[in-house]
């Protein structure tokens, strides 16, 4: 609260310096003739606003995130012997419980009594002393540096200063600065991926993760329960993944390419307009929908249709295959892999149109005017011309075939095998990581652990996919441009 | 879309038009290879040529000149059917090709382009292999039944286009890494592979520099004693240097036709001076 207020006034003095600043720069160029002021007067305001502004608002910020910490950091400084005998966990929860305690919030359930209690007690004044300390100090240092920046920047507009290049380059500070922001945040999201995952292969060698070949992440609750260790070998959840991966491909590629070759190359102008949009509507469906989609309606028909094949096979000279399928249940990757590979049609379809219609129209007149056909022309010319962009779209499908979630726990099961039998159940990297980190959890076990492990493969997997498909397009970028 | 055709009214009638073309008789090799009777042309309601009646030369280089937007070019894609590509474009008249139609029914557009090869304004070769740019016309058509055959006429269509000293050790290397001059020599090389009768030229000079325009100048000059060739070009100098007949457009219509010397000292029409001495265009 006091740090809204503190940032409402400082908003409040940065303006009235900002008018400030304004008008001695306006009653310069007033006296000079035109052009004799360097900057318009609205930059040498923005100059004296964005001193006497940002440091101090600065300081307050950090005082509101980091006070915090700092009053912990303080509290512990010194505390009596009684404290010190605890054990560092215990000590840990000693403090944050002074700290409750001085600000009314939730303490955990401990008891102290004798000298703990009256050290908690006085550690708790201190806590609130402290907090006291901190806030209004740094409201004391905002006032100060707000007044010096106004008392440094004020005196500096004269009719040659250049503000206007002093306000950009703070303006490009801002820019920097969100730059930065963005990526110290795919920084620390990577950083914190590995380091969870470090923990995880304290418990699981990383080589038995990698390469072990069963998946069973139930670790008992009571060490005196049976089949306590539990596995974590991924390779199932891999070979789960690039099996529906696999199919959903093929049934994206071909048919989101030949769309594209149809829309860019073959469909009259209106007819493009209307199926490009409604391809597109297609893409924006919300995979859950796909999910229940595969779960209540494709995998009972694939399953039907396989068990009445099954049915007409049984007794002959493929018994064998007919009664494995009349027993395929619904939940399986082809059904899986089939729906994802339509809900990646859009997807393939309208990136390679796209780029196929980027090809120039000077390249079709040119193989059409030798002789060419209209698909010889497409094979020959456009095709190879858009390659590298195709190439790109579809390890993008790739990418976001791999990280699908939703519709492999809906339709292909959840049990880890390592096949490549598309009506067999399997389950996928995602879908594990959903379910181990669903529900309430231990977060310093293994098995939650592990889902920081899983996560890390599949960033690798990713990030090598996503450099290989940069690689192509720059190889031949280097080639046809 | 299918351009639609219509001939039965280009026979028979006489058309106004014909009276200025006259005819390039420099000998009796020039007979007349392409005859235009009466063509109009529409983009979709809007009528871009109006009743163009023209000879063209063989053995010969034939300039249409005029300002932009014309028809020059226009015409000129009448001749290979490039018209047909485009959507809502409509072609009547008569134009023909020793004699025959080229928008009979019987004629498949498909090998008519392989008799009448052009070259765009912007060079523009393939994303394929400088070899494979000049066999590309080869391999569609099946004209080559061996390795070396097929090198053999890469080889000949480089040396006549004047660029063989020139790329003769990159063969293999992309087409779209020469320079422009370089390209548009590329591209005429894979016109001429095809071994066409027409070679219909549409600005092929106007993105290049002076010293790249000199040298497909001077290979156009070499090319028309074997093809019948039709350019298109802003240039009126250009056109007084390649060409032996010139024809000048003008808002869609064909102003007058005649040998290059005559049309551009002697010409009959008032538009046609203007053009030629720079008072409009
Ligand atoms: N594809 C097209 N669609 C519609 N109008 C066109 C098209 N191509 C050319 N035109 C029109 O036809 C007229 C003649 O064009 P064009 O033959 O390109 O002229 P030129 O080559 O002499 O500059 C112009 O008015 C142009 O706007
Ligand atoms: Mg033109």
């Amino acid at each position: 609260m006091l740090t809204w207020i503190a940032l409402l006034a400082l908003f409040l003095f940065s303006g009235a310096t900002y008018a400030f600043g304004r008008r001695k720069a306006q009653a310069m160029a007033a006296r000079g003739k035109p052009g004799a002021l360097h900057s318009l007067p609205g930059y040498h305001g923005g100059y004296v606003a964005l001193w006497a502004g940002l440091p101090a608002a600065l300081i307050v910020l950090a005082a509101a995130l980091f006070g915090g910490r700092m009053e912990a950091a303080l509290l512990r400084a010194d505390s009596p012997a009684a404290v010190q005998a605890l054990t560092d966990h215990g000590q840990a929860v000693f403090f944050d419980d002074a700290r409750a305690m001085a600000h009314g919030t939730q303490a955990s359930e401990t008891i102290y009594e004798g000298d703990l209690r009256t050290a908690i007690e006085d550690k708790a004044v201190q806590a609130k002393r402290l907090q006291q300390l901190i806030q209004y100090g740094a409201l004391a240092a905002g006032v100060v540096v707000g007044l010096a920046g106004l008392a440094i920047a004020y005196p500096r507009i004269s009719p040659t200063f250049r503000a206007r290049n002093r306000v950009e380059g703070w303006i490009a500070v801002l820019f920097i600065a969100c730059a930065v922001t963005a990526i110290l945040t795919t920084v620390g999201i990577v950083a914190s991926l590995v380091w969870e995952s470090w923990r995880f292969f304290q418990s699981v060698p990383p080589l038995d993760f990698l390469l072990g070949t069963a998946w069973d992440p139930q670790i008992a609750m009571r060490s005196d329960q049976y089949a306590s260790k539990g596995a974590f070998g991924a390779v199932p959840l891999f070979a789960g993944t690039f099996l529906i991966m696999l199919i959903a491909m093929l049934v994206a590629a071909p048919i989101g390419l030949y769309s594209a070759i149809y829309l860019s190359e073959y469909a009259r102008p209106l007819t493009r307009g209307v199926v490009k949009p409604l391809l597109e509507i297609l893409a924006g469906v919300p995979t859950v929908v796909y999910g229940f989609f595969a779960a209540l309606t494709v995998g009972p028909i694939f399953r039907e249709g396989f068990n009445n094949l099954g049915g007409l096979l049984v007794g002959g000279p493929l018994n064998g295959l007919g009664i494995y399928l009349s027993q395929v249940q619904n939940q399986m990757a082809l059904v899986a892999g089939a729906v994802m590979g339509i809900m990646l049609i859009p997807f393939v379809s309208s990136l390679s149109d796209d780029i196929m219609n980027a090809v120039p129209q000077s390249l079709r007149d040119g193989s059409l005017a030798m002789g060419a056909t209209r698909s010889e022309t497409v094979k020959q010319v456009v095709l190879p011309a858009a390659l590298p962009g195709i190439m790109a779209a579809l390890l993008l499908a790739v990418s976001r075939a791999i990280g699908e979630t939703m519709i492999v726990t809906m339709a292909a099961g959840l049990q880890a095998k390592t096949t490549l039998n598309p009506l067999d159940t399997v389950t996928t990297v995602t879908v594990q990581i959903v379910t181990l980190l669903t529900g309430d959890q231990e977060f310093d076990s293994p098995k939650t652990l592990s889902a920081f492990g899983l996560g890390l493969t599949l960033f690798v997997v990713t990030f090598i996919l996503n450099v290989i498909a940069l690689r192509i397009v720059q190889k031949y970028r280097e080639q046809y441009d | 879309m299918p351009a639609q055709r219509d001939d039965s009214q280009a026979r028979g009638t006489a058309p106004v038009h014909i009276s200025v073309d006259r005819a390039y008789t420099d000998g009796p090799q020039h007979e007349v290879k392409i005859r235009a009777r009466d063509v109009n042309v529409f983009y979709g309601d809007k009528q871009a040529l109006f009743d163009v009646s023209l000879d063209v030369p063989e053995k010969a280089v034939t300039a249409l000149i005029g300002p932009s937007g014309c028809g020059k070019s226009t015409f000129l894609r009448c001749i290979n059917r490039m018209n047909d590509t485009i959507p809502g474009a409509t072609v009547r008249g008569r134009i023909e090709l020793d004699g025959e139609d080229v928008n009979d029914k019987a004629i498949d557009p498909v090998i008519l382009r392989a008799r009448v090869g052009m070259v765009f304004q912007k060079p523009n070769p393939f994303p394929k292999t400088i070899f494979e740019n000049v066999a590309y016309g080869a391999r569609i058509h099946g004209l080559t039944s061996s390795k070396a055959e097929l090198e053999a006429l890469v080889e000949t269509s480089l040396k006549k286009a004047g660029l063989w000293g020139e790329v003769a050790d990159r063969l293999h290397q992309p087409g779209t890494g020469l320079s422009g001059g370089q390209q548009q020599r590329l591209v005429i090389a894979r016109a001429i592979a095809v071994s066409p009768e027409v070679i219909l030229m549409d600005e092929p000079c106007s993105a290049l520099d002076p010293i790249a325009t000199a040298r497909i100048e001077e290979l156009i000059d070499e090319l028309r004693h074997q093809y019948c060739i039709v350019i298109v070009t802003h240039s009126m100098a250009q056109a007084a240097r390649v060409s032996q007949k010139t024809a000048f457009f003008h808002l869609g219509k064909l102003v007058e036709a005649g040998p290059t010397g005559e049309i551009f000292t002697n010409p009959r029409d008032s538009r046609t001076q203007d053009y030629i001495t720079g008072r409009f265009g």
